[in-house]
């Protein structure tokens, strides 16, 4: 058995159909890049492993279990923005998994308690490089130290999925690739099962162990929303030929038929 | 020389033009006072300095012979009173409305179309149900208040809880958060401060309201004050009442501004 199932999954918005036929087994310790053109559902598809889209038909199954059609702790999530909480400074932002759980009504800790969800927080935050910052609020923070707090935030809850969607997509190219050694580092000593949206086709071989292609195979001009997005390419990254790297390059540029329409 | 649109002018001297229609205003007045009162010296439209300090030792610092107590500041503790009561309530039935329908898709479909309504109704015009329903007592001037401000906040702080994105509210259950610790601990900590902000905006109205009410039915209070000594044209003490209900506006929203800033020090330097 699988750890995730994706068994025939669909998404249509009436009659727009955005998923088909979507089949696919990823095991514990898998690091799945996903890139494609915009538009073509690979949003969606986290979305759906999120909680907050419910396929069409279909399921996803994690370790045989249907996943909760809702957001819940056994998935973490990184977004391009808005990931971290305003309000809280860096502390507060990765103290607050532990708070919620062993607080229900007041969701705060105090005392003893409180000193040793710090210092778990605190350890967590060292890994990412953000011990010097410790007191600051986000908005105190550059982009790629957010997203690093927003990691170390979803770590600490030791997620059994953890997406990322676009999370390196507004950092400039330098603190990039430092995020990059960072997720890989965090993935092997978490053996974390990570799915990652990306744009940047690079980054998709670069970081990872399978790069998933989402497009239409079938097109019809008269009818553009009638055929969805399927994985057309599901490579194990690190042995690729040059020729298919060119093919997948091709296939993230517009196709012909949206240039025409838009002359 | 720099052009026009790039000067600065420096520290002093934007005290100094900050200051000077305040100059302005005062001298034209003692310069129209004293005309008149050279014309008829029982002028009462534009009275002297002088009997602003008369009439504000009057009010303030003598026992009043009828009822033995200081009507000036009985007055302004009784409308106080009143404003901080209204306001108070105000926010508090704002915030939780407001938090409420923002962060649960079943109260804003049921709510939001009333509270929509209820803040179109002209508040003044419904003084007078007041009055009949509650008598003339505190409770009515208070809930006029309430009437008047409470569905604006409401919907402000709606908006604003509208407004906090979606990512936080789904990253907080990706962090095992229920529904009611992610208000607890994501939208309202966020909204505080905005709703500060939303009822020094609606201060204004408030005291609006308050003095509205006062004029028509009391027994004590600033409003009343000036709307009973009107029949007697005392600017004399008036003026002194009115310049009094200003600074006294000044003060509360000047706290109001400071004890946000102290208290959420991330919004504010978030904002500039």
């Amino acid at each position: 058995m699988s750890y995730l199932n994706i068994q025939n999954l669909w998404k249509e918005y009436g009659d727009q159909i955005v998923l088909e036929q979507i089949n696919n087994k990823v095991e514990k310790g898998d690091f799945v890049t996903i890139v494609g053109a915009s538009g073509c559902g690979k949003t969606t598809f986290l979305k759906m492993l999120l909680g907050t889209e419910t396929p069409s038909r279909g399921q996803i199954l994690l370790d045989g279990q249907p996943i909760a059609s809702e957001p819940n702790e056994e998935r973490g999530i990184v977004f391009q923005r808005y990931s971290v909480f305003p309000h809280m400074t860096v502390l507060e932002n990765v103290m607050l998994s532990r708070e919620l759980e062993s607080s229900p009504i007041l969701g705060r800790l105090f005392g003893k308690q409180k000193k040793q969800a710090a210092e778990d927080a605190k350890q967590m935050i060292e890994l990412v490089g953000l011990s010097h910052a410790l007191n600051k609020y986000p908005h105190e923070l550059s982009g790629g130290m957010q997203q690093r707090l927003a990691l170390a935030q979803s770590l600490i809850k030791k997620p059994r999925i953890l997406l990322l969607d676009e999370p390196f997509g507004a950092l400039d190219p330098g603190i990039r690739t430092d995020m990059h050694q960072l997720v890989l580092k965090l993935w092997k000593e978490h053996q974390l099962t990570i799915f990652m949206i990306t744009h940047d086709i690079k980054e998709g071989f670069f970081l990872g162990t399978r790069l998933w292609v989402f497009d239409k195979d079938r097109f019809d001009p008269q009818a553009p929303n009638a055929y969805g997005a399927k994985i057309t390419y599901d490579l194990p990254v690190g042995d690729i030929d040059k020729e298919t790297y060119q093919q997948i390059d091709q296939s993230l540029t517009p196709s012909e038929p949206e240039i025409a329409e838009a002359s | 020389m720099k052009k026009l649109i790039n000067l600065q002018p420096s520290k002093p001297v934007r005290v100094l033009l900050g200051l000077l229609p305040f100059i302005i205003l005062l001298l034209l007045y003692i310069g129209a006072s004293d005309a008149r009162l050279a014309d008829n010296p029982n002028d009462k439209l534009l009275p002297s300095l002088n009997s602003f300090v008369e009439a504000i030792d009057r009010m303030a610092f003598t026992a009043d012979k009828r009822s033995g107590g200081y009507l000036f500041w009985q007055d302004s503790y009784s409308s106080l009173k009143r404003l901080f009561t209204g306001v108070g309530i105000s926010a508090a039935l704002a915030l939780s409305l407001g938090v409420l329908m923002g962060a649960i898709p079943f109260f804003r479909a049921k709510l939001s179309p009333l509270v929509t309504a209820i803040s179109l109704i002209p508040p003044m015009a419904i003084l007078p149900i007041l009055f009949i329903i509650f008598g003339l007592g505190e409770f009515s001037k208070v809930v006029l208040i309430v009437i008047g401000i409470a569905p604006f906040i409401t919907r402000d702080v709606l908006q604003r809880v509208q407004e906090i994105p979606s990512e936080q509210i789904i990253k907080a259950q990706t962090l095992g958060a229920n529904t009611w610790q992610i208000i607890l601990r994501v939208i309202l900590p966020q909204i505080m401060p905005r709703l500060l902000a939303a009822v020094r905006l609606s201060l204004g109205a408030a005291w609006l309201f308050l003095i509205a009410a006062e004029a028509i039915a009391a027994t004590d209070g600033l409003g009343y004050r000036i709307f009973l000594v009107r029949r007697y044209l005392s600017m004399d003490v008036i003026l002194p009442y009115v310049a009094w209900i200003t600074l006294l506006a000044f003060i509360i929203d000047y706290l109001i501004r400071l004890a946000s800033a102290k208290l959420y020090p991330w919004f504010h330097s978030q904002e500039n």
